[in-house]
């Protein structure tokens, strides 16, 4: 573009302006970090990130990595990344199926099942988020038996006060992860085939080998592994299980309590997308004898994605946020982790400064998740 | 401006100068921010029977309350006044590096780590405590070595957790934590049965039986004591003259104690010709001034607060909810640990 015009020229002010306020802007991020580390230094508070490798020496309830009061800092951050992150993923798998399930309800023509999906809805919307993870959390360890009367829901699998626990494989997880991902390819292979096989001949797509595909592999590596290893069953102790996996109480209260939170929201969504369809598209399809089921699952919800994404988006990122809630619980998420760090070490800062990374990248991967399916969407009608 | 100007000036800021390096060193910043205010912030803990906690009308009594009055009558005089903040673990010391509150009277544990890392000082000690065990007594436990494989509750961010580590990989025993934001939360999960122990400072366990549980005959403090917690007020590490005002009173209050006096006798102490209470209570010497107060700063904490052993008796002594014995914390001479630097 041509800057010769001078100030009258108005790309050469929006270029002058931008670079003036960029200026101001920096100018101000440097003072505050400068005010930072003089105000750190007067005060003798250590900075630096040197902590990370330093002994953690305290315990973590619940891990889904080997971790023990010797190892460092830094594992212990990862040791709470993965918590946060399993609540996370399960608590948006969970929210969508909860959420899908009511908000298709709230718009029976069903008597009772409407009005008690709206119910639903506006009585977990309006109550705080954490006031409902302590009701969870009360109703848990109140109702839950005490170790000593748990009682064994099926061989090996009990439920106490301190949780879930249940038999695990003693070694195998490997081959029944891989044939659950051969599984799932397996699946998506069949789907391609037999859509393709229909558009070509007009024979139907069917569903169903699709779905014996999804659970005949996983479920033969896992007969096989366990023909071939021991189980690690939980076995009962004074004060309560030991060997063999354990829920807790925490967990599940979150879990719980995140999905059913968000649910009602994305129920919300969805209701809202579906009515967006206009009423001809229904008045169509029923007019070619389409069920209701049909109508939905074929017309109404593929145009309603295009509304519902992004919303939705917004929701799975308040569920992956949300899982900091999960301190006044005792469950061990990234940010209770943190908190403890920060106490131990009192190096404020880096610490919150590594946490709000996390969940930066975190919050910023779903949302581009989000965005390519939403993209993907988009183009409904080019099947 | 003109030479006889700039000559002028520069003769002026000299002798100013002169005049301000034969002056006493000016207040520091804490003690001068707390004097314009006119009145001292303390952090306190959010409720811990004894120590800091406020009844039923906002008023904030304990041990550690007590002490930040002392310290606010020292340096204040008559017209002192306090303002409590209650604090949880994780933002006691943020609180205090930011200069939020002036000072933290609660119940922290002196550490190496914190003294030398966060940025902060530790001014003494007024209670020596150590960590325990709360369990139920149908458990039937007789000591804390049975606890293998138990579920413990404790407030995160505390040397809670990490002595329970080190405890129990000592004793070649283990244990599952359950860490929550606040002690509160902690409690409500051991009294629901989440957890077969409560583990925080043994003075913590004795007031949360006598106060949260519903029958505290049904709980037991089991007889290990694992852990040394010295507790002591904190102060910001920039400010030393305000470090030395608060260690002193503090030696000031046990010293008092030492030499028999007490709220109630020391307006006659006064008159005393003994010139150990002569020093302490300003009536010779200049002690004051040297801390950058005036000579009457422990008189008016001592009957503000009371000496250490009125302010132990009215808050966790034998006559109160919480029974606990003086023990280590009595004075060196009667077999404890409570020993005053000489206040000279």
């Amino acid at each position: 573009m041509k800057l010769s015009g001078g100030w009258s020229d108005p790309a050469f002010r929006a270029i002058v302006t931008q670079a003036a306020v960029l200026a101001f802007v920096a100018v101000v991020v440097a003072f505050l970090a400068v005010n930072l580390i003089g105000n750190l230094e007067e005060r003798s508070i250590r900075t630096g990130f040197g902590f990370l490798w330093q002994a953690a020496s305290f315990e973590i309830g619940q891990s889904f990595l080997p971790y023990d009061a010797r190892a460092t800092f830094g594992t212990a951050l990862l040791v709470g990344l993965l918590n946060t992150l399993v609540v996370a993923v399960l608590g948006i798998v969970l929210s969508t199926i909860a959420g899908g399930v009511v908000g298709i309800a709230s718009l029976s023509r069903n008597p009772l099942v409407a009005p008690l999906a709206t119910a639903y809805v506006e009585l977990v919307r309006n109550v705080p988020l954490l006031l409902q993870l302590y009701l969870w959390y009360a109703i848990l360890t109140q109702l839950l038996p005490a170790a000593s009367e748990a009682p064994q829901l099926l061989p090996g699998i009990y439920l106490a006060k301190s949780g879930l626990h249940f038999l695990i494989l003693e070694s195998g997880g490997g081959i029944v992860l891989a044939g659950l991902v051969l599984g799932i390819l397996a699946s998506f292979a069949y789907g391609r085939w037999s859509r393709r096989r229909a558009d070509l001949t007009g024979a139907n797509a069917l569903l169903w080998p699709r779905l014996v595909l999804l659970v005949a592999l996983p479920a033969a590596a896992l007969v096989l592994v366990a023909a071939t290893t021991d189980f690690n069953v939980p076995r009962p102790t004074r004060f309560g299980f030991s060997g063999g996996g354990m829920v807790t109480p925490e967990l599940t209260a979150l879990l719980v309590g995140l999905s059913l939170y968000n649910a009602a929201f994305i129920a919300e969504i969805l209701r809202a997308g579906i009515l967006s369809v206009g009423k001809a598209q229904s008045e169509a399809a029923a007019s070619l004898s389409l069920s209701r089921a049909q109508t939905l699952r074929l017309v109404i919800v593929p145009q309603a994605m295009k509304l519902v994404v992004p919303p939705l988006a917004n929701q799975y990122l308040n569920l992956a946020k949300n899982t900091s809630l999960a301190i006044a619980i005792g469950y061990p998420d990234l940010m209770s982790i943190g908190n403890t760090i920060i106490n131990q070490t009192g190096q404020a800062i880096e610490v919150i400064a590594i946490l709000m990374g996390v969940y930066l990248t975190m919050s910023l991967s779903i949302s581009a998740l989000m965005n390519w399916y939403n993209a993907r969407v988009a183009l409904v009608g080019v099947r | 401006m003109n030479d006889l100007f700039k000559n002028g000036l520069a003769g002026a800021l000299l002798v100013a100068a002169a005049a301000g390096a034969g002056t006493p060193a000016a207040a520091g910043p804490t003690l001068d921010a707390v004097r314009q205010r006119g009145e001292i912030v303390c952090g306190v803990n959010t409720g811990v029977g004894g120590f800091s906690i406020a009844d039923s009308s906002g008023q904030w009594t304990g041990l550690t309350t007590d002490f930040c009055r002392a310290v606010s009558s020292a340096v204040l005089g008559d017209a002192a006044k306090e303002k409590f903040v209650p604090l949880s673990p994780q933002q006691r010391f943020t609180a205090l590096q930011s200069g939020e509150v002036d000072m933290l009277t609660m119940a922290a544990t002196w550490t190496l780590t914190r003294d030398a890392s966060l940025g902060l000082l530790y001014a003494g000690v007024y209670f020596y405590d150590g960590q325990g065990f709360l369990v139920p007594k149908s458990l039937g436990l007789k000591s804390a070595t049975e606890l293998d494989g138990a579920s413990i509750c404790t407030a995160t961010g505390t040397t809670s957790e990490l002595n329970l580590a080190d405890y129990f990989r000592a004793n070649k025993i283990t244990f599952t934590p359950v860490v929550f934001e606040a002690q509160n939360e902690a409690r409500a999960a051991f009294f629901s049965g989440r957890c077969q122990a409560f583990s925080a400072d043994m003075s913590i366990l004795s007031s949360v039986r006598i106060s949260d549980a519903p029958n505290p005959d049904d709980w037991q403090i089991l007889p290990e004591m694992i852990s040394k917690e010295p507790l002591g007020p904190v102060v910001g590490r920039n400010d030393l003259e305000w470090f030395t005002i608060a260690k002193w009173t503090l030696m000031a209050l046990i010293e008092a104690e030492e030499l028999g006096v007490t709220s109630q006798n020391v307006d006659q102490m006064k008159e005393s010709q003994d010139p150990g209470i002569q020093r302490l209570l300003g009536t010779s010497g200049d002690l004051g001034e040297k801390l950058g107060l005036d000579a009457g700063w422990a008189y008016r904490a001592i009957k503000r607060s009371g000496n250490y052993g009125e302010m132990f008796e009215r808050n966790v002594g034998p006559n109160t909810p919480l029974r606990m014995e003086r023990g280590a914390n009595a004075l060196w001479s009667k077999g404890g640990l409570m020993y005053a630097m000489p206040v000279r």
